[in-house]
């Protein structure tokens, strides 16, 4: 008997597996940036499986909600066309598959040796998610990441604007 | 567990028949509310007042030709009106209408689901709506089209901000993210509304959340996205027959649940002005008698033939209702009900009376207002409440 909570991961992992694919593979650039889309709703799903509702809503809000169409926003703009495919040169057609699959491994073995599995994980096991929970950690326990993270960002719109500025003189 | 889901069906039924009536005549509602400010009797022909109107639209909106141009995105074109009315009428899935009530020995919500992250899912809902439109000014590849997807998706995104800022204003006086809580929390009468309770009456937050509501709805005076004289229809140019009539009713849709929304928020939700104890359960009552009886002296003397037969009528329904009202069984969910829709339809009429009274902002007033006004004021109030929250608590 499988549980529904297995059907709806394999599902929505899939579901991302393969819009992160076609992500790359889709030539027009409104097409890949609503892949992305399809990419962050289906992490926010799977957040929602493990329990954690708040950052699920939070990934709706920022990633799917904000950020990416702020994406589309731009490329609407910019009007920009379908990109033309280059051929691809000798030594992709000879290493890519090769290194990509070396790649995949190594950052597998690693996860591997650092996070060994001491326990597997259980749907709905997870408590720790509701807005209250999160809050509290980010307050205390994270309270410098977190606040550092936001200097972070200022730093990164100030220097937007910047940049910005620059062009407009 | 069977009874669960046969109560949720019934409940998700309901709620959506309720829906689909209103979105139909709150359109009538609009153009009489809108005729009347303007001085002239408004749709008169189908019905007795135009009241079958609703219905004429409906049948002529399935049989217009569905128009498909040959310049379009097909796929992103067909799933932009789709995308826009599932997620507006998805918020309308946790917004709680009244109490939990008991209904032939089942306890019951007055809601489809209470999430304890109920707030966040709406805003969720609403900032996916925006890709409706968004894609849909885009894949018709027509340049007003074009213009009105980005108008509204710029004004959609800049107005989230100062509207998120406001929801969370009374969202630390009530300290709960669940849309029935934060109602369970204003119970009591209306000095514990979120509008006026607590170290800090959240007046200024609620007018910031109204102004927000219009600008996300696309609604008079920031109606930039279908701006008639510029842009034709704006980003539905392109659109006919049921494909038009989606994006109509996703505008729809997206009213009432801000209408909820700011009711749940700041209004108390289904709490009555001032505690049953000192009589506020007998206003409904009240009001419906009073019409009923002026239904009936205005029939008495007739001016004209016809009102004689129907005037009666109406009166005798009007106490009918009343009388509903006072029936003890009935009383504990028509109530709370009752005041629920009454607070909602108010917020409603005041949108149809801002449309109906002012001019529409030009572009650049309506970015200059959000980011140099409405955003710091909002992040101002956010910020005074917070210190009172904490300095009271």
């Amino acid at each position: 008997m499988i549980s529904p909570d297995v059907i709806l991961f394999v599902a929505f992992a899939l579901i991302a597996v393969v819009s992160a694919i076609n992500v790359v593979v889709q030539t027009h650039p409104i097409s890949s940036a609503l892949s992305l889309v399809g990419v962050m709703g289906s992490l926010a799903i799977l957040y929602l499986l493990l329990g954690a509702e708040f950052i699920a809503a939070a990934q709706v809000i920022v990633y799917a909600g904000a950020v990416m169409v702020l994406f589309v926003f731009v490329i609407m703009l910019l009007n920009a066309g379908t990109e033309v495919r280059t051929g691809r040169s000798f030594m992709v057609q000879l290493l890519g598959v090769p290194l990509l699959v070396a790649l995949l491994g190594l950052v597998a073995y690693f996860v591997q040796r650092i996070y060994s599995p001491r326990e597997t994980v259980h749907f709905g096991g997870f408590t720790g998610g509701s807005a209250q929970d999160i809050g509290h950690a980010l307050f205390t326990t994270y309270l410098l990441p977190f606040e550092v993270t936001s200097v972070l960002i200022l730093i990164a719109i100030l220097g937007a604007v910047v940049l910005a500025r620059k062009e407009m003189d | 567990m069977d009874s669960f889901i046969v109560i949720t069906l019934i409940k998700a039924f309901v709620v959506f028949a309720v829906l689909m009536t209103t979105l139909a005549y709150l359109q009538w509602v609009e153009r009489k509310v809108i005729a009347h400010i303007q001085v002239r009797p408004g749709p008169y022909r189908v019905g007795p007042h135009g009241l079958l109107q609703p219905l004429a639209d409906v049948i002529k909106l399935l049989t217009k030709e569905d128009l498909l141009p040959s310049y379009v995105n097909k796929p992103l074109y067909l799933a932009a009106p789709f995308l826009a009315i599932t997620m507006a009428l998805l918020s309308i899935s946790v917004i709680p209408f009244g109490p939990v009530i008991q209904v032939f020995g089942y306890q019951t919500m007055m809601q489809l689901t209470d999430l304890n992250i109920g707030v966040l899912f709406i805003l969720a809902a609403s900032s996916m709506g925006v890709y409706g439109i968004a894609l849909a000014g885009w894949s018709s590849n027509n340049k007003y089209a074009l213009l009105g997807g980005l108008r509204s998706s710029a004004q959609m995104i800049s107005y989230e901000l100062p509207m998120s800022l406001a929801i969370a204003a009374p969202l630390l006086i009530s300290n709960t993210l669940s849309l029935r809580k934060l109602v369970e929390s204003q119970s009591g009468s209306i000095l514990s509304w979120n509008i006026l309770h607590g170290p800090f009456p959240q007046i200024v937050s609620f007018l910031i959340f109204i102004i927000a509501a219009f600008a996300e709805t696309n609604r008079v005076p920031f109606d930039l996205p279908e701006a008639e004289n510029e842009l034709v229809a704006g980003f539905h140019t392109e659109y006919s027959s049921m494909k038009f009539a989606s994006f109509f009713m996703a505008e729809y849709a997206n009213m009432i649940t801000v209408s909820c929304m700011a009711v749940l928020l700041f209004l108390g939700g289904w709490v009555a002005p001032w505690p049953a104890a000192y009589g506020s359960s007998y206003v409904p009552a009240v009001i419906f008698a009073a019409a009923g009886l002026v239904a009936l002296y205005h029939g008495a003397n007739a001016a004209r033939q016809r009102d004689k037969h129907t005037l009666p009528v109406f009166g005798v329904i009007f106490l009918m209702i009343a009388g509903v009202f006072l029936l003890p069984i009935v009383q504990l969910w028509l109530i709370p009900l009752f005041w629920f829709c009454a607070k909602t339809g108010f917020i409603l009429f005041a949108f149809m009376w801002v449309r109906g009274t002012l001019p529409r902002f030009r572009y650049d007033q309506l970015m200059g207002f959000t980011w140099k006004f409405l955003f710091p004021a909002a992040m101002l109030n956010l910020l005074v409440t917070g210190f009172l929250v904490a300095w009271f608590s």
